[in-house]
């Protein structure tokens, strides 16, 4: 993975000495919150509804054992011993004090992290493919241009005040686990006649208004990145509506010019700032590459006796390995996820002793790494099949062996009403309770991949627009109520979800989404997932299973 | 009103006395008198189409950029802009919510003057020289991490 130079370094020491006189500034009141606020938010740091809430980048996902570590550190002292992995690759404190902010921020830079630009109206933290260089059928390895992508975007001069927050995300596969078509800007790494280049998407997004982002360039050299980036933020930051922030996000100003137009004021962008250097060296291209060269992998045989025996043997082993451990590209090898969404627990969240378990895993079994996911899992990239029943039996002690990776009850939710000021509705209890029901009922793993998605707010943090079931929380005359949405995905397939019909109560979206997996379950032909059934079906079926009034 | 403003490698206090010309009457063919050409500003509101400029842009000693709310960055991209696009090489002045905690962007950005109303100098000082490394080339001439590795390397 990637370390830090003197340079990096040295950034990222400065950053902390300058917030700690910001916050030094705020607490003597020399500025106004007003003015502190984006700030604070610019290093991570929101007001949420109890207490501070401090997000904490994890650059493409990517970490080491010494900085969860430190990741356990910070939790057992700053916050009440635990954090919570989010949808963006990140993980965030939901105790911290103003006061310890800087303090915590001095411990995280000795293990290089930091909260740079986890929140603003800036470029936030890139995110990728969790299993990039260790699956088959990647191009080149995603996170050589991720970790290019964050060094040219902290503290850019020109685009640290955008209209709104800015989204990046790149794959380098086929299988798009890196949700490119909802980010402002998605890059998907292809080859064409030879060489490697990148796939632009514009203005894809979640939220209020969701859509699907646009191709504006089916291919851009590879060294060609930066500028084309430059050219795209720049149009944006002019342009992007800034009066009125629920409108203010790319995807709104790409599709008021139109894809066309947009199009070619950022192809004219680029062309005029052509030879002014904007692009990357060559030579750091392939300086920060070296950080991201393969482990040295054992030559093993493709078959594990070992393996083999333990998955004859133990029943729970081999029932997490079908849905928790998918295939490496190296022969012997396996990618093995950990669920965080056991049953009665709110999803993404980990106590310091997990996260000092997970990172034990990691260095003993995984070349020291582990990646966060963004559906708030994480995983093990390159584990020995040899060694993947001990790894599931650390698993196991430490309460991280749920073995529900992309099934029904491996929900993703935002933390709601529970915590969240925005919030409409709880999320976190509606994803406990359908994660118990879907978990009781035995069946999951039959139906295969189902994702449900759960926001307590149009903001959409659930990211219930791309769910296969999204639900979403309202508010009505005070009380929590909920739309259930079918048919979205964020995978190479992107769609939207659409909305049924009226909100129903928390209970009665209970029994209803319940109600749709059955029908599903009924319906589904030749072992097809919830998604494609939906698509066959259509949605006239499933809104009579949700608003059949014999059941209401 | 002090006005922080750079010259021979520092920021100083100075006091400017430009005629300032709003780009409206620029537009309608007003500009600098001969006599007075060195010492002419022509005020940009942040949404302003540079390209409405024109030639005569050398003949401005400034340009005066806004900054209604310093959450609104557009003045950044104007600066920018005015810098590698059109070349400009007189004074970029910053006006209106102009806070320390954004000074470097600014001056970053190309910005060489920073109206700074009754704030504390010394916070802008201390903000100006809050970091000594960046990922970016600056407008202001400061060479990118990414160009210092290279240098680094060659010099190894």
């Amino acid at each position: 993975m990637y370390r830090y130079d003197e340079f990096d370094a040295a950034i990222v020491k400065e950053r902390v000495a300058q917030f700690r006189e910001q916050v030094e500034r705020r607490l003597a009141g020399e500025i106004s919150e007003d003015e502190f606020k984006p700030l604070r938010l610019m290093n991570g740091l929101y007001l949420q509804l109890h207490a501070y809430m401090l997000r904490v980048a994890i650059p493409y996902g990517v970490v080491s054992s010494r900085q969860l570590r430190r990741l356990a550190h910070v939790a057992r002292v700053y916050d009440k011993g635990y954090a919570h992995f989010t949808t963006r690759q990140n993980i965030q404190y939901n105790w911290p004090t103003l006061v310890d902010a800087p303090a915590i921020l001095d411990d995280l830079a000795e293990v290089e992290m930091h909260a740079i630009q986890t929140s603003g109206n800036c470029i936030r933290n890139v995110t990728s493919d969790q299993y990039a260089g260790a699956v088959a059928g990647e191009v080149e390895d995603p996170r050589v241009w991720c970790e290019i992508i964050r060094q040219w975007s902290t503290f850019h001069p020109e685009f640290s005040y955008l209209p709104r927050k800015f989204k990046i995300a790149v794959t380098a596969s086929e299988n798009d686990r890196a949700a490119v078509r909802v980010h402002d800007i998605g890059l998907r790494i292809l080859e064409k006649d030879g060489e490697t280049g990148f796939e632009v998407i514009v203005g894809g997004g979640l939220g209020r208004t969701p859509y699907i982002g646009v191709t504006i360039r089916d291919f851009l050299p590879k060294d060609r990145l930066l500028s084309y980036l430059e050219a795209i933020l720049r149009v944006y930051n002019r342009f992007g509506r800034r009066d009125n922030k629920y409108k203010a996000r790319i995807k709104i100003l790409v599709n008021a010019l139109g894809p066309e137009e947009f199009t070619r004021l950022v192809e004219e962008e680029w062309a005029a700032s052509d030879g002014l250097g904007l692009d990357l060296p060559p030579a750091e291209a392939a300086r920060i590459k070296t950080y991201f060269a393969p482990p040295a992998f054992a030559d093993l045989p493709a078959e594990s006796a070992a393996f083999d025996k333990a998955l004859a043997d133990d029943a729970d082993f081999a029932r997490w390995v079908r849905t928790n451990v998918v295939p490496h590209k190296v022969a012997g090898y396996s990618i093995a996820n950990i669920s965080l969404k056991p049953v009665g627990a709110a999803p993404g969240d980990v106590t310091d002793a997990q996260l000092e378990a997970i990172a034990d895993i990691a260095e003993r079994y995984s070349f020291d790494e582990a990646r966060a996911t963004h559906e708030q899992n994480l995983c093990l990239p390159h584990v020995r099949k040899d060694d993947l029943y001990a790894v599931w039996k650390d698993l196991v002690a430490a309460g991280l062996a749920t073995a529900n990776m992309a099934l029904a009850s491996d929900i993703i939710a935002c933390p709601g009403l529970d915590y969240c000021a925005l919030a409409n509705a709880r999320s976190i209890p509606l994803a406990e309770e359908l994660a118990a029901r879907f978990s009781a009922s035995g069946l999951e793993e039959t139906w295969g991949e189902l994702k449900i998605k759960i926001s307590g707010c149009i903001n959409a943090c659930g990211h219930h627009h791309v769910g296969h079931i999204g639900v979403l929380g309202v508010d009505k005359k005070g009380e929590e109520f909920y739309q259930i949405l079918l048919g979205g995905s964020a995978a190479e397939d992107a769609s939207l979800a659409v909305i049924t019909g009226r909100a129903l109560s928390a209970a009665e979206t209970l029994d209803a989404v319940e109600r749709v997996v059955r029908f599903y379950q009924d319906e589904r032909r030749d072992g097809e997932r919830f998604l494609d059934s939906y698509r066959r079906i259509g949605i006239a079926a499933f809104k009579e299973v949700i608003y059949d009034d014999a059941h209401v | 009103m002090t006005t922080l403003t750079f010259k021979g490698g520092e920021f100083v206090e100075l006091e400017r006395r430009d005629q300032e010309i709003a780009f409206e009457d620029w537009a309608n063919g007003a500009r600098p008198s001969e006599s007075s050409d060195g010492a002419a500003a022509l005020v940009l509101s942040n949404d302003a189409d540079l390209d409405a400029i024109g030639p005569d842009l050398h003949r401005l000693a400034a340009v005066i950029l806004q900054f209604p709310d310093f959450k609104d960055g557009r003045a950044y991209s104007q600066a920018r802009l005015l810098r590698d696009r059109y070349g400009f090489k007189g004074q970029i002045v910053a006006r209106g919510d102009v806070l320390c905690d954004q000074a470097l962007f600014m001056v970053r950005s190309g910005f060489t003057v920073l109206e700074i109303g009754e704030r504390d100098v010394a916070a802008f000082h201390r903000a100006l020289g809050a970091f000594s490394h960046f990922y970016q080339s600056g407008a202001d001439g400061s060479w990118s991490v990414f160009h210092e590795r290279a240098k680094a390397r060659a010099a190894a």
